[in-house]
């Protein structure tokens, strides 16, 4: 490994630390509920590397235990995941120019490496590819990691984990300050308010991710047709729309 | 319950390949276009959205209404919001934070205090 990419896989490292530390407590629990549910370890690790996907694992066990058909699986998943529909919509500059590991990174876009991805600056413009690369891969591996332990260890030992998963609740409010010292605009997050108190009092905490992000996304296309325009007619010339990446 | 190998070999594709089509669909839909004007604006205000929905989300199975009403939670989102504004040290605050949470809970500090 040379010096430069080193540097790059410490750097990923570092930034995927948080994950790392909420990743094991999460994936040792879905190895534990596989486990528990009847089934051999081994499954364990292959879900986690084929799948990877949290929500969507714990609820494909609870459906395995329901005796679920093969279209109520591929619907659920469809439904809980989509999300990430999401996620890439906002990633398609970002994830151009990324090469050969473009695919992997698709598939890899959880939650947790979508919110770093989205925070974090590549070095250059040149190793960007690769630096995307190292974060998805290890938040990956960790999940895996977690799933094995869990099925292996977890009924064995007596661990004091709870709260530890709040470490991906404290990397976000992280991450949302940092958002907020980039933002131009504070409208995003008066949207993220909206949506999200209103889908914890209407939906199911199980579904009220996708539904705040629609709804928000709804709210943020309202704004941007309807008042960001106004302005732009009122305060012509000097507004120019900042097109560049914030981050 | 049927604990046949292929049939959950084939539930795990399945779900694999739903769980795979959800996160490409925009990388299909517009890869050899630009996504219209409206999208791409809202593009950019997506992300801070996101992490704050994430946030609140991380927040969904907080029972408010009952001992300790969501008091560790808010507690400890406060003291990270106020370490990072003040130290801007992302692990810093994230580690404290968490390290402060698991005390808070497993020793069931808020409890104590409402009785």
């Amino acid at each position: 490994m040379s010096q430069q990419s080193e540097s790059l896989f410490t750097s990923a490292l570092r930034t995927t630390l948080p994950v790392f530390l909420g990743y094991i407590p999460l994936g040792m629990a879905f190895g534990f509920l596989l486990e528990g549910a009847g089934y051999h370890w081994i499954y364990a690790p292959l879900m986690s590397i084929f799948i990877y996907a949290g929500a969507g694992q714990f609820i494909a066990v609870a459906l395995l235990a329901a005796g679920a058909g093969l279209t109520e699986f591929a619907i659920t998943t469809l439904l809980i995941n989509l999300r990430h529909s999401f996620y890439g919509l906002s990633l398609l500059e970002k994830f151009s120019g990324v090469g050969k590991v473009k695919a992997y990174l698709i598939f890899a876009l959880t939650d947790e490496t979508y919110a770093l991805l989205t925070t974090t600056r590549a070095p250059d413009e040149e190793s960007k590819g690769k630096f995307y690369f190292y974060i998805a891969v290890l938040d990956h591996s960790y999940w895996i990691l977690g799933s094995v332990l869990g099925a292996v260890l977890g009924s064995v030992l007596d661990l004091r984990l709870e709260g530890m998963t709040f470490v991906l609740t404290a990397l976000f409010v992280v991450l949302t300050i940092e958002q907020y010292h980039a933002a131009r605009s504070r409208f995003p997050f008066m949207a993220a308010m909206g949506a999200g108190v209103i889908s914890l009092l209407i939906f199911s905490p199980d579904n009220m991710l996708l539904f705040s992000i629609f709804i928000g996304t709804l709210i943020l296309m309202a704004y941007e047709k309807f008042v960001r325009d106004d302005l732009e007619v009122n305060t012509l010339p000097e507004q120019t729309h900042d097109k560049g990446d914030l981050q | 319950m049927t604990d046949d190998p292929v049939h959950l070999l084939i539930i795990t594709a399945v779900v694999a390949l739903a769980t795979f089509a959800t996160r490409a669909v925009p990388f299909v839909f517009f890869n050899n276009r630009a996504p219209p004007e409206m999208l791409s604006t809202i593009e950019k205000n997506l992300p801070p959205m996101i992490l704050l929905l994430l946030v609140i989300y991380c927040l969904k199975d907080v029972q408010w209404l009952s001992v300790p009403y969501g008091v560790p939670e808010m507690f400890t989102i406060a003291a990270v919001t106020g370490l990072h504004l003040w130290k801007r040290n992302a692990m810093l605050s994230i580690f404290t934070g968490t390290g402060m949470y698991m005390l808070l809970v497993q020793l069931d500090v808020f409890r104590m205090i409402f009785g």
